[in-house]
């Protein structure tokens, strides 16, 4: 077992290397000196001072809480529809189907975002909220496709024809029997939906402009033009802001487990 | 089970008798697809219209001819960046192979609990977005950082171009995309039947030869899904190199964004663009071809 023992030891060094590195811009947002320097000076909170009070920090924060949200209800409202009427449907083409709306988690986001920026050009789409939330919906829409698609597969199709002979209609049934029971997929798959849209930068630092910034793109912009430590704040205040939602995420797919169990 | 196996079955033929199928079922044929319409319209207008878009930009910018293939194909500084690109793709490819699969197998062997632990470790980071796990590299490997400052103290050397090459981007990349390649050769390791290596071992192979003639083979099929999607998402990056990578060597997403923020150059990008996609199309091919039934999405999970 000295094999298992070595591999062990392997293990925790790659965990620490995926985890540690990403905990240093914690400490450095404390940092009391203009600097990126490591370690930091002194304890001070001016960096989050300066978050909090800079109206285009807020803006860019605000924006992104509103594409996010708006996203998130977009992209699960399409997924539950296309993950059950592709749970429904039988034809020749439907695996076809089913990769074209997973394809965009594997075509390189630069591409995409090239041509996004084209298309948003010419329809004035550039830096407006419609924008943003269907370059983003394109990016969430296959995880809650997956996530839904994942908890359908544990529903009993009885369950919805007993719900019509008892003379429930399809709204009736989809909302009183089915979605309750897809409910850990969908909350999973619009978290999902959420911090990808919180996240995403590619997509974003093609179709911005001045009037419309997202957090990221924010975040972008003053690392590549000047080193002003407010950035690591921030860094902070998104960092916690996904993990948090992910945490909860967990928590939803974690208690589908449990109920198929 | 075998009880409700049995209803189950059942089931749909009682209702055959009766002769309600013909209600339920019509109606099925074809209002599920009326669901898919919304998804497939955002898919096709905001995905696959960009694409296309991209494409008959790169064939008639600034005219219609294959000029910008051209310039790709005989731009020397062109092909540089395209062999960097896939380069440092291989090269981070090959970076989380080694490290994935130790980590996957040690996956296989413990209990279910630890299992879990390490799972949740690997997708961990994930959680966070690639821009703020960059930022974090750039404090650490920046000239003036503690990595190159333990250098100095240690050993005397340094400081070393930890950023601004392409050790850094490598290493920031590696560690964004290890868990796609852990998670599918987990998979492929879980199938893989226990008693086969002391079997072999019965028939007196010894542990070494037992991994690489049963074991390894076996697991193929993760290591492609694997390496190929590693590979692929590694084609596209942009943050990373343009953070921790030389503005001297870029890739080829920097490129682009150059060719077409920078110089308006629509068609050089654009062309650049469908070059890219169609390499990601031929390595899916080619991998599709010698991998047969390997899931891309396995380690999709996020």
């Amino acid at each position: 077992m000295t094999l298992k023992r070595a591999l062990g030891a392997l293990a925790v060094l790659i965990v620490l290397w995926l985890l540690l590195p990403t905990l240093v811009i914690i400490p450095m947002s404390f940092n009391s000196a203009a600097s990126f320097n490591f370690p930091p000076q002194g304890f001070s909170l001016q960096w989050y001072e300066n978050f909090f009070t800079d109206p285009s920090w807020l803006r860019a924060l605000g924006s992104s809480l509103q594409v996010a949200l708006v996203t998130m209800v977009v992209a699960t409202s399409l997924g539950i529809m296309a993950a059950i009427g592709l749970s429904k449907v039988k034809f020749r083409g439907k695996a076809l189907l089913e990769s074209y709306f997973l394809t965009p988690l594997i075509v390189p986001g630069i591409v995409i975002a090239i041509g996004l920026y084209s298309l948003f050009l010419r329809f004035n789409l550039l830096g407006t909220l419609p924008g943003f939330v269907l370059a983003h919906t394109v990016v969430a829409l296959p995880l809650v496709i997956i996530n839904v698609t994942a908890s359908l597969q544990g529903v009993d199709p009885r369950l919805e024809q007993a719900s019509a002979t008892l003379g429930a209609g399809r709204l009736r049934t989809f909302f009183s029997i089915t979605l309750p029971l897809i409910m850990p997929g969908v909350t999973a798959g619009a978290l999902f939906a959420f911090v990808t849209s919180f996240d995403e930068i590619i997509l974003s630092l093609f179709i911005q402009s001045p009037q419309l910034q997202t957090l990221p793109v924010k975040i972008y912009n003053s690392v590549t033009q000047a080193s002003d430590p407010t950035v690591a704040a921030v860094a902070v205040i998104a960092m916690f802001t996904s993990v948090l939602v992910m945490l909860t995420a967990q928590f939803a797919t974690r208690k589908r487990k449990r109920v198929s169990a | 089970m075998v009880d409700i196996a049995s209803i189950r079955d059942r089931a749909p033929r009682s209702a055959d008798g009766a002769g309600t199928s013909k209600q339920i079922r019509e109606p099925k044929n074809w209002r599920p697809f009326l669901l898919l319409i919304p998804a497939f319209v955002i898919v096709s207008f905001f995905f696959l219209a960009p694409l296309i878009d991209v494409f008959i930009r790169s064939i008639t910018d600034p005219m219609l001819g294959i000029q910008n293939y051209v310039w790709l194909f005989t731009t020397p500084t062109n092909m540089v960046v395209a062999l960097r690109t896939f380069g440092t793709s291989f090269l981070v490819t090959i970076v989380c192979l080694l490290i994935a699969y130790p980590y996957a197998y040690l996956m296989t062997i413990v209990s279910d609990r630890t299992r879990n632990m390490l799972q949740l470790f690997i997708m961990l980071p994930l959680w966070t977005s690639i821009l703020v796990r960059t930022l974090a590299w750039l404090v650490l490997l920046q000239d003036t950082g503690p990595i190159n400052g333990l250098l100095e103290a240690v050993f005397g050397i340094g400081p070393l171009p930890l950023i601004r090459s392409t050790f850094g981007v490598a290493l920031g990349m590696s560690q964004v995309l290890l868990p796609f390649m852990v998670l599918p050769i987990y998979s492929a390791l879980a199938k893989i039947d226990k008693r086969l290596l002391p079997a072999a071992a019965n028939l007196g192979a010894r542990p070494v030869t037992a991994f690489f003639t049963v074991y390894l083979p076996l697991s193929r099929p993760g290591i492609f899904a694997g390496s190929v999607t590693v590979f692929i998402l590694g084609l596209g990056f942009y943050i990373i190199p343009a953070l921790l990578g030389s503005s001297k060597e870029i890739m080829m997403s920097a490129l682009m964004y150059q060719q077409i923020s920078g110089f308006l150059m629509w068609g050089h990008g654009t062309a650049l663009g469908i070059f890219m996609l169609a390499t990601t199309i031929v390595v899916l091919a080619l991998v599709g071809r010698l991998a047969k039934g390997t899931s891309l999405f396995a380690g999709r999970v996020k």
